[in-house]
């Protein structure tokens, strides 16, 4: 393992139940420090779940997951990751600047340095004039920012976000992923990101993971060349088309058949 | 909320209909109540006139008019001594002391409990029982051992009286903690996981906030409750200076001068009323949740 590595997976199986679903099978991924991960496949293929073994929130059945070489358990009681889900889970009670120092509080940060990251991070995710509103008052993309500048405000190894845009429009979608590469690109943190749109992927990795569903596996690697900073342009260029392609044909090569059982399952 | 905030307002419309409903408030308000008159000395009018006996015969005794209900609060209570008005005035902040105290500590119980065996399905497998147990006991079962218990120890007999009412208001409250506190989203739990958030923690700054809407649910309930076991809880201790014990009194003058109970009867509704209010007031101020949270 070199010293750049953050993530490391070993190995690693799920099954459920007593049945024995299997879940996920002999998943082998390393992410380097600064990369931004996409994990993509059709419904059921484990890729919440892998994310959610990677952020010690479930426990495999086998194998390890080891971040900046520790443990996931370890690594989850020092704090190293910063987790967005796909809905906001934003506290209605506190303010916007009070939901994203939430987890400071936890870190026992004292009040003065806890203003100053929180204002560091409303500017972050340009939000800063609604500091002292409700989430109830924010549109759905603004909160998915609150909820994304939350994740960062303890400056956590890892990044998790668990199709985090998955329920806003296409058009809050588009700049919510210009504004994430912005994010990325200034904090320098690593990124794990599950989505099941492969335009989305190509367009904000550095690799995309391809799965398979029944038993969940990691089917293929697509390293994304698309020169940084990414930009609109960007998606309009061939080798953006390309890259997109190629997720596609390897999404298709998991086997047609499945992909159609998806739709009737869904 | 600064200048800014006022981009994001509520819209006007929606401020429009907040004050719109305000206002159907304060007209319904008096519409109701002269609608329960008119329902009130209708009834009256046409069982007299009928002379209809079922369900019971009515004259002066059983219905007396309402303005006469109303008229007997301001006429002396006893021949030369104040109005009756002053007396049930001074009665009802007795029953109210009693009532508030044993709301606080019924609450403060029924709250600490509800957290114990949310905690704890052990702990909630073995108290749970005991505790809807405790509710099928009538209360005026309990309040002879109560007041006659607690009296060995020297404690003020209004003092015991606010244990009865403690009695009644616990109950709502440990059910609504417990529902409360086990409604927190999963997600958020989790979120709390992965931040290594202490049950501590965990409990203060997501299950209880969390909980607070269930928890002035229960609030509601126990205070009308409450006012209700001060009264009761009067009885059994002879205690003379509150509304339970005017209730008996003017109980045994019923015959001679009924306005004087149904007098006594409203200012207890007032009385109940007011501290339904109270919590309704409080609850507003503390909880800031999106309005479809809000009940």
């Amino acid at each position: 393992m070199s010293a750049e590595t953050v993530v490391s997976i070993r190995n690693l199986s799920k099954t459920f139940g007593r049945a024995g679903v299997t879940a996920l099978q002999d998943i082998e991924l390393d992410i380097a420090r600064g990369d931004f991960v996409s994990l993509i496949g059709p419904s059921g293929c484990g890729k919440s779940t892998l994310l959610r073994i990677v952020g010690d929130i479930i426990e495999p059945t086998s194998g390890d997951v080891t971040v900046n070489g520790k443990p996931a358990r370890r690594a989850r009681l020092d704090r190293d990751y910063g987790i967005v889900f796909q809905a906001p889970v934003l506290y209605d009670w506190r303010t916007v600047a009070k939901n994203i120092g939430l987890p400071l509080e936890m870190l026992g940060w004292d009040r003065a340095r806890r203003q100053d990251r929180v204002g560091e991070m409303l500017h972050l995710v340009e939000l800063e004039s609604f500091a002292d509103h409700h989430p109830w008052q924010l549109s759905g993309g603004m909160q998915q920012r609150v909820s994304i500048a939350r994740a960062l405000s303890f400056d956590p190894a890892l990044l998790l976000m668990d199709e985090p845009f998955g329920a806003l429009d296409e058009m809050t979608r588009e700049r919510l992923n210009l504004e994430l590469l912005r994010i990325w690109s200034e904090t320098g943190s690593t990124v794990i990101f599950v989505t099941h749109s492969i335009q989305e992927a190509v367009f904000l990795s550095t690799r995309v993971a391809v799965m398979s569903a029944r038993p969940g596996r990691i089917t293929g690697i697509v390293d994304v060349d698309l020169p940084q900073p990414r930009t609109a342009q960007t998606r309009e260029e061939p080798r953006f088309f390309e890259l997109v392609t190629e997720v596609r044909e390897r999404l298709h090569a998991v086997g047609a058949d499945q992909v159609v059982e998806e739709a009737t399952l869904t | 909320m600064a200048s800014a905030a006022a981009a994001t307002r509520p819209p006007q419309r929606l401020q429009d209909v907040r004050r719109s409903e305000i206002a159907l408030r304060i007209v319904a308000l008096p519409v109701v109540l002269a609608a329960l008159w008119g329902l009130w000395e209708g009834y009256r009018a046409l069982w007299i006139a009928t002379g209809w006996t079922r369900p019971f015969k009515v004259d002066n005794i059983t219905m007396p008019h309402l303005y006469d209900i109303l008229h007997q609060l301001f006429e002396p209570a006893t021949t030369g001594g104040p109005r009756l008005i002053t007396l049930l005035w001074h009665s009802a902040l007795f029953t109210a002391k009693e009532a508030a105290v044993g709301f606080a500590i019924g609450a403060a119980v029924g709250f600490a409990l509800g957290v114990v065996i949310a905690h704890s399905g052990m702990l909630r497998r073995g108290f749970l029982p005991y505790i809807v147990a405790s509710q099928t006991i009538p209360i005026i079962a309990i309040a002879p051992m109560v007041v006659v218990g607690l009296g060995n120890y020297d404690i003020e007999p209004w003092l015991r009286v606010a244990v009865i009412a403690a009695y009644l208001t616990f109950f709502p409250v440990t059910v609504n903690t417990l529902r409360g506190l086990q409604s927190a989203e999963p997600r958020a739990l989790e979120l709390m996981h992965s931040y290594a958030a202490s049950r501590w923690e965990v409990l203060w700054k997501l299950r209880v906030p969390s909980a607070l809407p269930y928890l002035f649910s229960a609030f509601k309930v126990a205070a009308t409750a409450s006012v209700v076991g001060a009264i009761i809880g009067e009885a059994p201790s002879s205690i003379p200076d509150g509304l339970g014990g005017a209730i008996i009194n003017f109980n045994q003058y019923y015959v001679l001068q009924p306005e004087n109970l149904w007098a006594t009867n409203v200012i207890a509704a007032c009385l109940g009323i007011f501290f339904f209010l109270s919590v309704v007031v409080v609850e507003k101020l503390v909880v800031r949740r999106a309005p479809e949270h809000v009940a």
